[in-house]
């Protein structure tokens, strides 16, 4: 029996770390969860999209209907796809530590760090690829289906309605870097999941307790208050500025990464 | 070559690995061996800087293994536990692992013919047997073609034509001149593979060794006898400076005496034997009495230990 040889690799840092992007990639792309998730993600935001788009203009008033904010309602699929991404955010980390997977990556990749800067890198590329896509898909499906004379119709060359739909998307793979990063320092599939949804959704319930002036003043800061500010086109009180909102919603998730970046080096695999 | 250095690994309260210092030399088939959860899975993890030692080093080829950039090309490793994700096909898990240490394409398709593996290559490793998912942890640890393999009980969970399959291809592998480090708790197993022989118990070193001095060392063998007078025989036996240890009410080992004088002395005095036999102390039941101590789950009344009383009477 005899052993093949292996020509190897002349060393080449740049080429060092392409390789490990490619070995994420291949691993993103090889599991059937991102498949399935990114596809959640699409078909949730055109669903509801043309759901919306078909009864909504029935429902309303024509005074409601200039009210209303007809761009971030073409979006509100967003409510189920940042779910889906989310998910797969976390799972992108966790899985290698549920499965095993994590010592043979890094066996073969002991620059720990590196390895998790290849994984969000592919990660972040993927979700901002999908996510934009999945928003444009659901705003041209809303305007598709609604009937031609609709006033809730916008175009994205309206103000605020590119950055809208655009900012959307950045928002769903922001918040699965939120999900990866969280993932990378719980380490466990349903902690992080937990987390990550806890940390979104249940401290704007908690505000609700507390009194108007401190909903007003710290409110807009939450996670899920700063990170919606993207796709909102009619400005609302006791909101953020929509760029500053989603920097601060930027700012969690990369609060969450750079823990997950702190730790991994530190800890037995 | 590897080389540990007072290496030492704490969990919580439990002291897994405890100052333990070893070397791996190149060109052999060396057999880590020590009961269940003397510390082998641990060091091994130590050794491919998957866990941090409490204190102490670990080098491989000089190096510590966290300096590889590209450690599949120095070190191969098969971890005890699964260490693929079950939703990946083989030839994908395979292919992801070669990607980031830059290795062809061409060379997954090899060690998937090399570990027979290439028909099942698509499917999805989740449904693999463990026999099969040994083989995708062993075609994933040849890869780089390392000169240096690390493996923990590669022949745990496997048939027996898997177990030939294995023992056939770490001889070839250690043939070519490469280092071979494999763990088990099963000494029967190092004895059909192994050259030197690393002995473990509750983290520490209890023998460094070649599989060859290891067994001379403990050649005392010892002398069954089975008589219905084995009292008074014992008795006599003892006066002529035999040590004796009764191990029923008729049978007696006994060692410090030959086969032969022993049957001379009883023909001489009129002794009825049923049953007399010369043992040699077999590499298992050396193993044993050196980490009968040291073992951490031991049922009572343990039989195996039967071999070793015979040297203390």
């Amino acid at each position: 029996m005899t052993v093949i040889a292996a020509p190897h690799a002349s060393y080449r840092p740049l080429s060092r770390f392409g390789d490990i992007v490619r070995s994420e990639f291949c691993k993103l792309r090889s599991v059937r969860s991102t498949f399935w998730t990114l596809l959640a993600a699409v078909v949730f935001n055109i669903a509801t999209a043309a759901l919306l788009a078909i009864f909504l203009p029935g429902q309303l008033s024509a005074s409601e209907k200039t009210a209303i904010d007809s761009t971030r309602v073409s979006l509100g699929g967003l409510h189920l796809s940042q779910i889906a991404i989310g998910l797969l955010g976390v799972l992108v980390i966790t899985s290698e530590y549920s499965t095993g997977m994590i010592r043979a990556t890094l066996a073969a990749v002991p620059q720990r760090r590196l390895m998790l800067t290849a994984k969000t890198l592919v990660f972040a590329a993927t979700a901002v690829a999908a996510g934009i896509a999945a928003c444009f898909a659901a705003y041209l499906v809303f305007q598709a289906f609604l009937p031609s004379s609709d006033s809730m119709r916008t175009s994205l060359s309206d103000p605020g309605v590119l950055r809208a739909v655009t900012g959307a998307g950045l928002y769903l793979a922001v918040l699965g870097l939120f999900g990866l990063g969280l993932g990378a320092v719980i380490r466990s599939s349903a902690g992080a999941i937990a987390a990550l949804f806890g940390v979104l959704f249940v401290p704007s319930l908690l505000m609700t307790l507390l009194p108007q002036s401190w909903q007003n003043t710290a409110g807009p800061y939450l996670p899920m208050e700063a990170g919606t500010t993207i796709f909102t086109v009619h400005h609302q009180a006791h909101t953020l500025q929509p760029w500053t909102g989603f920097g601060v919603f930027c700012l969690y998730a990369a609060a969450a990464l750079a823990a997950g970046f702190a730790l991994i080096s530190h800890r037995d695999a | 070559m590897i080389e540990a250095t007072g290496l030492s690994k704490r969990y919580g309260a439990t002291l897994a690995v405890d100052g333990l210092s070893f070397t791996v030399p190149p060109g052999q088939v060396t057999g880590f061996l020590g009961p269940n959860g003397a510390g082998k899975s641990t060091t091994m993890r130590l050794i491919l800087g998957l866990d941090a030692p409490t204190s102490g080093s670990v080098t491989v080829n000089g190096h510590p293994y966290a300096r590889y950039r590209r450690p599949l090309f120095e070190v191969g490793a098969l971890l005890e536990a699964k260490t693929f994700h079950g939703g990946r096909s083989a030839y994908n898990h395979l292919l992801c692992l070669a990607l980031s240490n830059g290795i062809s394409r061409a060379r997954v398709g090899t060690v998937l013919d090399l570990v027979g593996l290439t028909s099942v290559a698509r499917k999805r490793a989740g449904s693999f047997s463990l026999g099969m998912a040994q083989r995708l942890g062993l075609a994933a640890a040849l890869l780089g073609d390392p000169p240096v393999l690390i493996l923990d009980e590669p022949v745990n969970g496997l048939d027996p034509e898997g177990v030939l399959w294995i023992r056939t291809l770490l001889k070839s592998l250690a043939a070519e001149g490469r280092t071979v480090f494999l763990s088990s708790h099963l000494m029967s197993e190092m004895s059909m593979t192994a050259d030197r022989l690393i002995i473990i118990g509750r983290g520490r070193l209890i023998a460094q060794t070649t599989v060859k001095d290891f067994l001379n060392a403990g050649s005392g063998g010892f002398v069954r006898v089975r008589s219905p007078q084995a009292s008074a025989l014992a008795k006599l036996l003892a006066t002529r400076g035999a040590a004796v240890a009764r191990q029923a009410e008729d049978t007696l080992s006994i060692t410090g005496a030959t086969g032969e004088a022993i049957g001379e002395l009883a023909r001489v005095n009129g002794f009825t034997l049923a049953e007399l036999s010369t043992h040699q102390m077999s590499l298992e039941e050396r193993y044993m009495e050196l980490t009968r101590d040291s073992a951490d789950y031991r049922a009572a009344g343990d039989a195996l230990a039967q071999g070793p009383e015979v040297r203390q009477p």
